[in-house]
């Protein structure tokens, strides 16, 4: 049987659930023999592939760049999973949105900073308008909450949608952690 | 004060009346004083003087969009758009050919096809003067109630009449009457509710300012037979002009002993105040506007208990709506049968409503239970200006629903309104000609009710905000199939899980256009797809 | 003679055959009786709101949703708690609530002690189905002690009630329409300016979510103590007896 075709990506988040799912440790061994980690911060192709089973999303939607990813993304996966509170409700980065994004740079950018006020604009993805849950953009097939999900969590959730059935988070996780 | 007393004053009243050939009544309600009425009246009376005509500011008198309206009596001649330069023309020509380009024809099917009973007094007596009232068999009813029949026998008539709420929902009258009389209390309150505040609607405002003894004897009739002592009319803010009349009327019922103590030399007293609301649709709400009086936030709480049992500062308190109230004398005095032959088998009496929007005449009017909207549309309203296509019919405010063409046959009762996803409501009634779009109308809706809840529900405080912005979104054409079945879901949730009729019907608006004109919600979604696909390419 | 009337009453919740004194309310009746009814606004102590929709139970023969919080027992009701419809209503509800305020779990200092996020987690709402409304609230941290974030409040009015009802104080209440409605104190001054507030502390303890907390409590550090409520009830009513 050929191994599952695995990918993670990440948008506007800390990071943290990459970290979590580095904290599966050594069964991350026992994962690696049931998949192929096709593209994800952790391994090199910079390209995501053209057919991916299942991908775990880390992070909001909060640039045109994290619009266009996602799109492509959930074009060329079966089973999109938003992981974490990020990716499911927008949590600590859309703290933004009650307010403009004038606004927002400007606090950032020049009425707290030290040296050199700018706001950037070179090489950097422009933000939208808000940010947006992973779910309002594209179809998300299984939500994962937590900030972060633990490690057993996405060991969970993985070992089980890898056995082909549909996991149930009620007791394991929730939103915050 | 006794019943010689009554009719000696009626008498006097008609003799003085008498004294004049002419009569010129003037409207002097807020539509026609809108339009400089009581300018008119003022140039009549200047003109009139010496002559043996009397003019006299009156009610309502129907044809609002042709205000200011004066009609000469005995004549039966009705003037419109008249000027306050009109005056010494329409005096001059007194006993002569009508002055013919302000004539309004009153052989019409607006004048013809109505049926009074609330607005019987209406454009004919002066609501200022309470001798006016009585001469117009006016507090009879509550002679012969108090002197000749025992609460029970009241409310026996009341029931027997079959006359149902005129506030929207339809409850029976005499039920709550006997609901009311039943609960034990040490104190009991008799209230109007006064609060009208839906789009287009003036029912209320026109009886209270054109013949606000009609409504206070009612209460007082109503008082008598379910035991109550005190009564308020809970009035929007909105509405000085009813007001000013109101209090008029109290101070003038009160003088002649038909309100306060020992009413007509009996045991019964009954006083009434006025409480005025700040302006808030969701105080038309029993129970909130019972909060209101009270000096509390207006906001509703969940029934059981009713006012009926548990109301105002916990004791028995009966709510009824002005048209209700007004219904009331004319039952006491010609029987409950005389009644009950008007209307439908389930739905008795006539309704008065507020005919608004794209209909030639618009004004108020009073037509029989189980007419159909065509008569009211075509035949009473004149049907639609400028040979545009008929539309749509609002009934029922903004819980209401927006009734498509296929149902204009169909009676107008409380029972066959409610079938087809619309409401009897208040009495607002706002036709659309084709040139209205059925989304945004939704969304007009929609913003009054999300605007107007109090806040104190979830489903209601948040569901509105939620479907006002779907609805934003089909309107600007942003809006996809999913948040059409988004709205669908919001709508069935606050329907069935909001605490009070505001929340509960709140939806309405929005489910009838979808039943009856989805494809335009469609064309908009379909619009916008269209949009984007081209953006995309 | 007039037959006596019957004070118990007997009806079924969930196809459970319970027995109840006529004065109780549906919700109090499931609880005696182990069966789980969701509440938010409730809380046990304070005069009933009927707020939050999320008790409403269906009644055999009643075509309304019923709020358990304030409906009473009736001989031979038959009580749903927990019908299909009821639990997607209860989760769009939820979700409602959550849309309207600006509720980041993650940063609250109630994280992990929320009853709201204990009934999201609970009632199996995976994520927010409708649109975030992210309104632009106002925080209050002018008292000594206490700090307001209006992001968190859901208008329960736990608040107003205990102040009103318990301390007697009536500094809270509430200002505005629909979702413009927000919690004040005394005539919309800063709380820290408040003539009428005490200090007591109850109204942090009764509040549900982080809308209101001690000051001084980083994320996840603040617990609500609230056990002095039915204590006072209990003691109140062996007084006034």
């Amino acid at each position: 049987m050929s191994k599952v075709r695995f990918a993670t990506v990440w948008l506007d988040g800390c990071s943290g659930c990459h970290m979590s799912f580095l904290d599966m440790d050594e069964r991350l061994i026992e994962l690696a023999e049931l998949v192929d980690v096709v593209y994800s911060p952790l391994v090199d192709p910079k390209q995501f592939p053209d057919s991916v089973d299942v991908t775990l999303v880390e992070g909001a939607v909060s640039s045109d760049e994290d619009l266009e990813k996602i799109r492509h993304i959930r074009e060329h996966t079966q089973y999109l999973i938003a992981l974490g509170d990020c990716s499911v409700t927008g949590n600590v980065p859309s703290m933004r949105n009650p307010f403009k994004v004038d606004e927002v740079m400007n606090r950032a950018y020049i009425e707290n900073a030290t040296v050199q006020p700018q706001i950037p604009n070179v090489s950097v993805p422009t933000l939208l308008p808000r940010v947006r849950p992973v779910h309002t953009v594209v179809k998300v097939d299984v939500y994962v909450p937590g900030c972060p999900p633990s490690a057993d969590t996405i060991y969970y959730v993985l070992t089980t949608l890898l056995r082909g059935e549909v996991p149930d988070l009620s007791s394991r996780t929730r939103f915050g952690v | 004060m006794m019943i010689e007393e009554l009719h000696k004053i009626a008498a006097v009243e008609r003799d003085e009346d008498n004294r004049f050939q002419h009569h010129i009544h003037v409207c002097m309600e807020t539509a026609c004083i809108a339009s400089r009425s009581d300018h008119v009246k003022q140039a009549l009376t200047e003109a009139a003087a010496g002559k043996p005509c009397r003019v006299k500011g009156v009610g309502c008198m129907g044809l609002c969009s042709a205000g200011p309206l004066v009609k000469v009596e005995p004549e039966g001649v009705l003037y419109q758009g008249v000027t306050p330069e009109d005056a010494t023309e329409i005096v001059a020509k007194l006993g002569d050919s009508p002055v013919s380009r302000l004539e309004c024809d009153t052989e019409t099917p607006f004048f013809k096809r109505q049926t009074k009973i609330v607005l019987e007094n209406s454009g004919l007596i002066d609501p200022e003067r309470i001798e006016n009232y009585i001469a117009a068999d006016g507090y009879l009813a509550l002679h012969t109630a108090l002197n000749t029949m025992t609460p029970a026998e009241v409310i026996a008539q009341i029931a027997k009449s079959g006359l149902r709420g005129r506030g929207g929902a339809g409850f029976s009258t005499g039920l709550k009457w006997t609901t009311v009389a039943k609960s034990q209390g040490e104190r009991k309150f008799v209230i109007c509710n006064a609060d009208e505040g839906d789009p287009g609607a003036f029912m209320d405002r026109s009886v209270l300012e054109g013949d606000p003894h009609a409504v206070l004897e009612g209460m007082a009739i109503a008082a008598y037979a379910v035991g109550a002592s005190q009564g308020y009319v809970y009035v929007r803010a909105e509405y000085p002009l009813a007001v000013e009349r109101l209090k008029l009327a109290i101070r003038q019922a009160k003088k002649l002993g038909l309100l306060g103590e020992n009413i007509c030399g009996t045991t019964f007293s009954f006083n009434v105040d006025i409480r005025l609301g700040a302006g808030a649709f969701v105080c038309g709400e029993e129970t909130a506007l019972i909060a209101s009086i009270e000096g509390k936030r207006g906001q509703p709480r969940p029934r059981p208990p009713f006012p009926a049992e548990y109301g105002l500062w916990g004791y028995p308190t009966l709510i009824n709506n002005v048209e209700t109230y007004a219904n009331v004398a004319p039952i006491i005095r010609k029987g409950a049968d005389w009644f009950s032959a008007i209307g439908t088998e389930k739905s008795k009496g006539t309704k008065v409503f507020a005919l608004t929007g794209q209909v030639v005449n618009t004004g108020l009017i009073e037509v029989p239970m189980g007419i159909t909207l065509r008569e009211i549309v075509f035949d009473i309203g004149g049907g639609i200006p400028e040979g545009r296509k008929f539309k749509a019919v609002q009934t029922g405010g903004p819980g209401g629903g927006c009734i498509p063409d296929e149902y204009l046959d169909m009676p107008v009762d409380y029972e066959s309104l409610l079938k087809i996803g619309s409401f009897m409501g208040s009495g607002g009634m706002i036709v659309m000609d084709e040139t209205s779009n059925m989304v945004e109308i939704a969304q007009y809706f929609m913003e009054f009710s999300k605007t107007e809840s109090c806040g104190k529900c979830v489903p209601c405080r948040v569901g509105t905000a939620q479907m006002y912005e779907l609805l934003d979104k089909v309107v600007k054409c942003e809006a996809t199939m999913d948040d059409l079945l988004l709205l669908e879901r919001l709508c069935d949730v606050v329907k069935n899980t909001s605490l009070c009729g505001l929340g509960q019907g709140a939806p309405n608006p929005v489910l009838s256009t979808l039943r009856y004109f989805r494809h335009e919600y469609l064309a908009r979604i379909q619009e916008g797809n269209r949009e984007t696909a081209f953006v995309s390419h | 003679m007039k037959q006596p009337s019957s004070h118990i009453k007997t009806l079924q919740i969930d196809g459970q055959d319970v027995g109840a004194n006529q004065d109780e309310t549906i919700l109090e009746v499931a609880r005696e009786n182990g069966i789980y009814i969701p509440t938010l606004c409730e809380i046990e102590g304070l005069s009933p709101h009927g707020g939050c929709r999320l008790c409403l139970v269906e009644v055999k023969g009643v075509n309304k949703l019923l709020p358990a919080c304030v409906t009473h027992v009736q001989e031979g009701m038959e009580v749903f708690t927990n019908s299909p419809r009821l639990q997607e209503y209860r989760r769009t509800i939820l979700e409602l609530i959550f849309s309207e305020g600006n509720h980041i779990c993650a940063v609250c200092v109630v994280n992990g002690r929320c009853d709201l996020q204990a009934l999201a987690t609970k009632l199996g709402m995976t994520h927010v189905s409708v649109p975030y409304l992210y309104p632009r609230r106002s925080v209050d941290a002018s008292h000594d002690r206490f700090a307001l974030d209006r992001n968190r409040c859901i208008l329960c009015t736990r608040c107003v009630r205990v102040c009103d009802e318990i301390e007697g104080a009536h500094t809270w209440d509430v200002s505005g329409r629909g979702v413009q409605a927000h919690v004040v104190t005394d005539l919309n001054t800063p709380w820290g300016d408040s003539d009428t507030c005490t200090s007591c502390g109850k109204c942090v303890n009764v509040c549900p979510t982080g809308a209101l907390f001690e000051k001084g409590k980083a994320v996840a550090e603040m617990s609500k103590k609230r056990g002095f409520l039915p204590y006072l009830t209990q003691m109140r009513e062996k007084r006034s007896k």
